[in-house]
């Protein structure tokens, strides 16, 4: 004991902040660590998409990105998006209000449903799609001879991407609201607002960051899935055909070049949703910290 | 009652209903009619199934590696949490920005990246081919792609923990005569340990279910370099719905599990949440 005392005052300076933070070294070290695991693991390939893209020069790139069955692939993988986001949006917006407003049996178990997608393989939830609407599947035969292809055709993907990105508004929406409480929606219940009025009013103001990063986070998988994709797809050509699936289509035809070259696509998508990802979340940080202000008079006391 | 005086607010039936619909359509209902399918197997089938030495082998593969780059990303994932949050050096936020890049980047672009760095004339594969070490196309290949998408979660899940953390705990272990390593070792880490666990558990789930960055770097070979959930894509086009079925719930209920499990951390270890 009297030797960890001594031992103690002789290393301790007379700066003791100095013994709060690492010895200069370890700092040094842990920074370059860091750097040189970012750097082989993320830059990296980053780089490698961009230099193998181009690898034709630009005017093979152009060709690639221009070809028809690149441009339907564009237009699939943003519509199969688009409606992924809207309506993931609304039901994030419906199950946050219902979860966080009030009180009922079942919440927790609400929550961690909700939660199941995030968890489930891509493939398996691509595999339970073609389990209900496929050919052998429940509703199969039913769908075939009414001639409805689910399966193998654009509503598939639609319903496949939908499910691998449906928590991603509502999960950030319910901590937010349950963090920022009822307290200004039932002031402007008691003020004479409608239900509707309350929330375009007082509630969507203040979770729109919260939304927006959502909606971002929501997008940028929807545009950007494969696994679940790839399972409902059957990889027609021009028809059932994403910018992932293209991108694979490309690859197992050797033909590595076009493949980086639709893949530098995404890339670019993934950078412009890492920017937006930064700018919005410094709001959104802002938003979780806004206290109500009952709180905010007791604190500054 | 209780219940009903908290209904204040207007829109719990539209809320609820909508919410309950869309979870039935989109999850519950395709989820179910997994459970179905597989309960017109017999039992004799359905072991036969999932417990075939392919199918074995895949089990041993991708929980393994899945296992393996978890860990790698515990200790890189926390020194890269540490470093962003406790120290200041030029291109921080940038590094901050960059974590996010594996939950930003398409799976299949991951894959094909990957396996262009690390095959045999890729820019790293490069280095070690001469030393007869190949990385791509064998388990180390997929263990490298499994470190590549796991990272974020446990760097995620650590920082906002270690940014909460109370200075006045590391300034009274050195009062009492700590030093720096037993402070960081004995007081910080332990307070880590929940967002810690999260952090794995989260890495090694996405882990287990992935696909796209791993299909093209592992090579595909049955009893080697085969997933399980190419497993299951292979059983589907070969019509083999029994099979793929089965499979599928194994992987289901393994995922149910390492949901529960990191709900249940999240709530008797930890207060933090992760995004």
């Amino acid at each position: 004991m009297p030797e960890t005392l001594k031992m103690t005052f002789k290393d301790k300076p007379n700066d003791p902040t100095k013994t709060l933070t690492e010895p200069r070294w370890v700092r040094w070290a842990l920074v370059s660590l860091a750097l040189l695991f970012v750097g082989l693991f993320l830059v990296l390939p980053l780089v490698e998409v961009f230099s193998a893209a181009f690898d034709k020069g630009f005017t093979y790139y152009l060709s690639v990105v221009r070809d028809p069955v690149a441009l339907s692939a564009i237009q699939l993988t943003l519509i199969s998006a688009l409606f992924s986001v809207v309506l993931n949006t609304i039901f994030g917006l419906a199950s946050a209000w219902a979860i966080t407003k009030f009180q009922f049996p079942g919440k927790n178990l609400l929550i961690t449903l909700i939660d199941i997608p995030f968890s489930v393989s891509p493939v398996v939830a691509g595999l339970i799609y073609v389990l209900l609407f496929g050919l052998q599947g429940i509703w199969g035969p039913w769908l075939a001879a009414h001639n409805i292809h689910v399966i193998f055709a654009v509503p598939g993907i639609i319903l496949a991407t939908i499910f691998v990105t449906f928590p991603f508004v509502s999960r950030e929406l319910i901590p937010l609201m349950q963090e920022q409480g009822s307290d200004e929606e039932e002031a402007a219940l008691v003020l004479g607002a409608g239900g509707w009025q309350i929330f375009w009013k007082v509630t969507l103001p203040n979770i729109q960051w919260g939304l927006l990063y959502g909606v971002i986070l929501c997008n940028a998988r929807a545009m950007g899935e494969f696994g679940a994709v790839s399972v409902v797809s059957g990889h027609i050509r021009g028809l059932t055909d994403t910018l992932p699936l293209h991108v694979e289509i490309l690859y197992n035809e050797y033909n590595f070049t076009a493949a980086f070259a639709v893949a530098s696509l995404l890339t670019f998508l993934a950078i412009v949703t890492l920017v937006a990802k930064s700018l919005v979340g410094a709001k959104y940080e802002q938003e979780k910290q806004v206290l109500p202000t009952s709180l905010e008079s007791e604190r500054t006391v | 009652m209780n219940f009903q005086k908290s209904r204040v607010l207007p829109g719990f039936g539209l809320a609820m209903g909508l919410t309950l619909t869309y979870l039935c359509l989109i999850v519950l209902f395709p989820l179910a009619a997994l459970v179905l399918k597989t309960s017109a197997l017999s039992w004799g089938q359905f072991v036969q199934e999932v417990a075939s030495p392919r199918v074995m082998a895949s089990y041993r593969l991708t929980f393994g590696a899945s296992f393996v780059a978890a860990l790698c990303n515990s200790v890189f994932g926390a020194v890269l949490a540490w470093v962003l949050v406790r120290y200041d050096f030029p291109g921080r936020q940038v590094v901050d920005a960059l974590i996010d890049l594996p939950f930003a980047l398409p799976t299949a672009v991951a894959g094909i990246t990957l396996t262009a760095i690390y095959a045999p004339n890729g820019v790293i594969g490069k280095l070690f081919a001469p030393l007869g070490i190949s990385i791509a196309y064998t388990p180390l290949g997929i263990t490298l792609a499994l470190i590549f998408i796991g990272l974020p979660f446990v760097v995620r899940t650590l920082q906002p923990v270690l940014e909460s953390l109370d200075p006045e705990m590391e300034k009274a272990a050195v009062s009492l005569g700590a030093t720096r390593w037993y402070t960081v070792t004995r007081v910080v880490l332990p307070s880590l340990l929940p967002a810690w666990i999260t952090g794995f558990s989260l890495a090694f789930a996405r882990a287990v279910g992935e696909y796209g960055s791993v299909v093209f770097i592992s090579g595909n070979m049955p009893m080697k370099t085969e997933i399980t959930p190419l497993i299951i894509i292979t059983k589907l086009e070969q019509y083999d719905y029994a099979g793929a079925t089965a499979v599928g719930l194994v992987m289901l209920v393994i995922s149910f599990c390492l949901l529960l499990t990191i709900n249940w951390v999240q709530e008797h270890m930890g207060r933090y949440r992760a995004h």
